[in-house]
């Protein structure tokens, strides 16, 4: 059964998905995480991992350099606002091609070097971009205050349609639908389905599968007639596409644009979402995502008042001396924790959370059934586990 | 008819001269081996075939085209395909992608963004690269993850990916090395074959029992020069290269 | 002239900073094989053995006034370090050299860190791919960095330099310019000293004890000394632990040019990156040069002539650098061929 090419799993993969995805305000309602503005920050980063896994998790170029398009597509989708229209729309293509070029023109310099020399490249060319954003590009970013709507913005497109939207600062609206609380966790949600639809299909696609061999060996490629460099700068346009739009959709949501975005530390963060996921999966960086978008947003929020609660059941002493070790790691320590489990997972789970899926399940077929080999040799056929 | 010409090729490494004045004619749909002692520099005579090395001097000439100064995926792509002394596989992944890896590069050339269509496991790529491995034995275990198999086993595996591309000239550096007797007489087997259908290879070779099984033509290569360029059975008498097998040797 | 030799001048604090950084990075890799984004915490952590000591040194003893009272009545409340109370003038001068008193007691926790580092997390990255290196220990340098926050507070905390070296030299009077032109502050010429002298013990300790013929052996080939029977594992507990050491007082003596903070370490590790990069992966040398190099040159892209000329540049300098030398020349100034390609 073949419909537009994908078989019947993919389909369902793809479908569950888009439900879970549309059906997030009641999914994670359970958890505390059923409303918009958490939901849309699943989705956004959800898109920005996506695009990471792609070059990532496909080819193994490990880049610390993608919180600059993910800045880019911010600056440039505030900039479309403020000089065309308050249409989300026009904001984040133009996001999504600058966030390209961006990733085109670092990616052609920095792919001439493998290894940890990418990685430094990458950094390199980051760094430059979160330095002059602070400095001498402070006319197009605003340096240390982030690029901000004015009232006397000249929005062309917007006064040329007669839409006038008086004294206040406007906020982004699609065609009259204002892009906070749920329509804009919607409008984000449905990027994320069309991202991962894309994403699903170069997984599936013979191009998916040259990245796949990029990774596992580039000299084996060069001997069977492949070109390599076109197919990794390939993959680093459209994770740079990917992170451009999701720094719009970051933009759309609330319409500021600082330069720490940038900084490198925020390229570390989603290499960790991906990890955590499971690079090279499909679903797992948008899982990482997820997990530590919403761990950040409930451990930031604690506080001693909400601790001392947590641990009334013990004794006062030990309630005292557990409160003190606990707010470590919560609120402002947030991200003691985030470096914590970045450890744990690289020492004992360097698939991420899908290979420890994947072990708990063999360990249950393993002891339901005696179908041991076979079972495991068809799952690396697919190579590519959801 | 010749396909492959080197006139005249040198090459030194720092004073050490690997490769002196080497003149060489593959015929077509001929098999070639290339034998010699340790260091006589057959392993640099390949490298410059397939665009790893340049050459100082000399010309390399395949099927009408210079392959000096171009890529080794452009010199490929023109027909040539190389196993490696130690086998060069996607050990990621599967057997049968693999060798479907080497039918698109053949299909689609050396870049094509086809991103958007699925890889059919029941296309014509597919069901090539399942003949191929048919060829080389290993169609049962398709679906298994490379890095997994054998040396032998990964050594049929290269094959198969060379194969799939249905090469004009396929060089074999050292097909057997490391290979226990029974296995060696199987891989002799499957060379046979792939020799019946036309393909031009050249070998290159420690193993004599493989040599003289093998070869049309045999060309005995010294201290970067060719010595001897004869019939298997001429060679086997010739003095000269018993004496660069045995007289460099301290015995 | 006078403004260039200024500007060199002006770099050489932070060359020396940077050398010292690429110095124990170049070496852990090179003898361990390790790519260890948790450097810069070292140095950082040695920046906050400065801070602590201080903090120790000037806990204070609060007597009650016999004679004195204040304004409501009450005996005044005199307070006094408590080394000055035992020690008289001589703890008031530790008080005041408390920078470069904290050497001596960051020496070894330097090393009982960077030993713990090795044995508890390092040494199982051995033989990891580099990609999971780089992420375990960025994971490593981001707890470090968060615990030291969550101790010390996320704002810089100054640390005076002693008052003898407090002041301005006027270098240019020395070599014959007119006065005021080449004015330096004296502590930025200890640090560069300081630089050296540690880079020269570091050297002297590789080239000429048997240990460090073994570290440079094992920079040259690893796999080899592997074989050769020498307890290897214990030599690259020392190896780091001496990186640790190295980076920990480059840390302890930067902290009256730069008041730490809990990032500051991530922001010296970038560019010693950059540094380990532009000098060579694995040459000690080429760290040294380049380190110094770079900071001189950045000193020069951040004077005014230049920046009116190219604006921004001092901000990328660096950067740029590091681009050019990885494109043009990746082994780098003084690196071997073929490290860590691929």
């Amino acid at each position: 059964m073949r419909f537009l090419g994908m078989n019947r799993s993919d389909w369902l993969l793809f479908i569950g998905f888009a439900v879970v995805t549309l059906a997030g305000p009641i999914i994670f309602s359970p958890i505390g995480a059923g409303y918009p503005d958490l939901l849309q920050k699943f989705a956004i980063y959800g898109i920005f991992a996506l695009g990471f896994n792609i070059l990532f998790g496909l080819t193994g170029y490990l880049s610390f350099g993608h919180a600059a398009f993910l800045g880019v597509g911010s600056y440039t989708a505030v900039w479309t606002f403020k000089l065309l229209t308050m249409n989300p729309i026009p904001a984040i293509i133009f996001a999504t091609i600058v966030g390209g070029l961006f990733s085109a023109v670092i990616g052609f310099i920095s792919l001439r070097r493998t290894g940890i020399y990418f990685s430094i490249l990458t950094l390199a060319f980051a760094q430059m971009c979160y330095n002059l954003a602070y400095s001498v590009l402070t006319p197009i970013t605003n340096g240390e205050t982030g690029l901000q709507l004015t009232q006397g913005d000249p929005r062309v497109l917007d006064v040329a349609f007669g839409r006038d939207y008086g004294a206040v600062l406007p906020s982004s609206d699609l065609f009259g639908i204002d892009m906070t609380g749920y329509p804009g966790f919607y409008f984000c949600g449905v990027m994320l389905i069309i991202c991962f639809f894309i994403t699903l299909r170069i997984f599936r696609s013979p191009f998916g599968m040259m990245l796949r061999a990029v990774k596992s060996n580039q000299n084996r490629m060069n001997y069977t007639g492949l070109n390599t460099r076109p197919y990794a700068l390939t993959a680093f346009i459209i994770s740079g596409m990917f992170a451009g739009l999701a720094g719009g959709l970051l933009a759309v949501t609330d319409p500021l644009a600082g330069a720490e975005r940038m900084q490198w530390t925020a390229s570390g963060e989603v290499v960790l979402m991906t990890i955590l996921g499971g690079a090279g999966t499909l679903l797992g960086p948008v899982i990482g995502a997820g997990v530590i978008k919403y761990f950040e947003n409930i451990f930031s929020a604690f506080n001693e008042t909400i601790l001392m609660q947590a641990y009334s059941a013990l004794p006062e002493g030990l309630q005292h001396f557990m409160v003190t070790l606990s707010s470590l790691f919560v609120g402002e320590g947030w991200h003691l924790t985030l470096g914590a489990l970045f450890m744990l997972i690289v020492i004992f789970l360097p698939g991420g959370l899908m290979e420890g899926l994947r072990r708990l399940r063999n360990l249950f077929t393993k002891s339901s059934g005696g179908q041991g080999p076979g079972n495991s040799a068809e799952t690396a056929h697919s190579a590519t586990p959801a | 008819m010749s396909i492959l010409t080197i006139v005249d090729l040198n090459k030194s490494f720092g004073g050490l001269r690997a490769l002196s004045n080497v003149n060489l004619n593959i015929d077509q749909g001929s098999v070639h081996a290339i034998i010699g002692p340790n260091g006589a520099g057959k392993s640099t005579l390949l490298n410059c075939f397939v665009g790893r090395l340049e050459p100082d001097t000399g010309s390399v000439t395949f099927d009408g085209t210079s392959l000096l100064g171009i890529q080794p995926h452009e010199i490929n792509q023109l027909g040539v395909s190389r196993v490696f002394q130690t086998p060069e596989i996607f050990g990621d992944l599967s057997l049968l992608d693999n060798v479907m890896i080497p039918g698109f590069a053949r299909r689609d050339g050396a870049f094509k963004i086809n991103a958007w269509n699925p890889v059919r496991r029941r296309g014509p790529i597919a069901e090539k690269a399942m003949e191929m491995l048919k060829d080389v034995g290993l169609d049962d275990k398709s679906k298994q993850i490379a890095g997994q198999l054998s040396r032998g086993d990964k050594r049929r595996l290269e094959l198969a990916m060379c194969l799939v591309q249905d090469p004009k000239l396929l060089l074999l550096d050292e097909p057997t090395a490391g290979m226990a007797r029974a296995d060696t007489n199987k891989t002799i087997d499957l060379m046979k074959t792939i020799a019946g259908r036309g393909v031009t290879m050249v070998v290159i070779e420690h193993d004599m029992h493989v040599v003289f099984s093998l070869a049309e033509k045999i060309s005995v290569l010294a201290q970067g020069t060719v010595i001897a360029e004869d019939l298997p059975e001429k060679i086997k008498g010739d003095p000269r290269v018993q004496e660069a097998y045995l007289g460099g040797a301290h015995l | 002239m006078d403004a260039i030799l200024l500007q060199i001048l002006n770099g050489l604090d932070k060359g020396g900073a940077y050398a010292l950084i690429a110095l124990g990075l170049t070496i852990i890799f090179g003898t361990l094989g390790v790519v260890n984004f948790a450097h810069g915490a070292l140095f950082m952590l040695g920046a906050f053995c400065a801070v602590s000591i201080k903090a120790v040194l000037g806990l204070q003893k609060v007597t009650l006034s016999e004679t004195e009272t204040t304004a409501w009545g009450t005996p005044l409340e005199i307070t006094q370090p408590y080394v000055e109370v035992w020690f008289g003038d001589l703890g008031a001068t530790i008080l005041d050299y408390s920078v470069p008193v904290s050497i001596l007691i960051a020496i070894p926790v330097m090393l009982l860190i960077g030993i713990i580092m090795e044995r508890g997390l390092i040494r199982y990255f051995y033989k990891r791919p580099h990609a999971e290196q780089i992420l375990v220990t960025f994971g490593l340098a981001i707890v470090l960095q968060e615990i030291i926050k969550s101790i010390f507070g996320a704002n810089p905390i100054p640390q005076p330099a002693p008052d003898s070296m407090k002041g301005m030299i006027d270098f240019g009077v020395a070599i014959g310019f007119d006065a005021g032109n080449v004015v330096y502050p004296v502590w930025r010429l200890v640090y560069f000293l300081f630089s050296l002298f540690v880079i020269g013990l570091v050297f002297a300790f590789i080239q000429f004890t048997t240990f460090g013929m073994v570290v440079r052996a094992g920079m040259a080939d690893r796999e080899t000394v592997g074989l050769l029977g020498i307890d290897i594992d214990r030599r690259f507990t020392i190896v780091f632990g001496i990186a640790a050491i190295v980076a920990g007082l480059a840390g302890v003596m930067y902290t009256p040019i730069l008041s730490p903070d809990y990032h500051m370490g991530m922001d010296f590790l970038v560019l010693s990156f950059v540094v380990v990069v532009v000098g060579g992966m694995g040459s000690l040398g080429g760290a040294v040069l380049a380190g110094f190099m770079l900071g001189i040159l950045q000193s020069f892209a951040s004077m005014n002539e230049v920046k009116d000329i190219l604006p921004g540049i001092d901000q990328i300098i660096i950067y740029l650098i590091a681009v050019a030398v990885l494109l043009l020349r990746p082994r780098g100034l003084m690196g071997r061929k073929g490290v860590m390609e691929g």
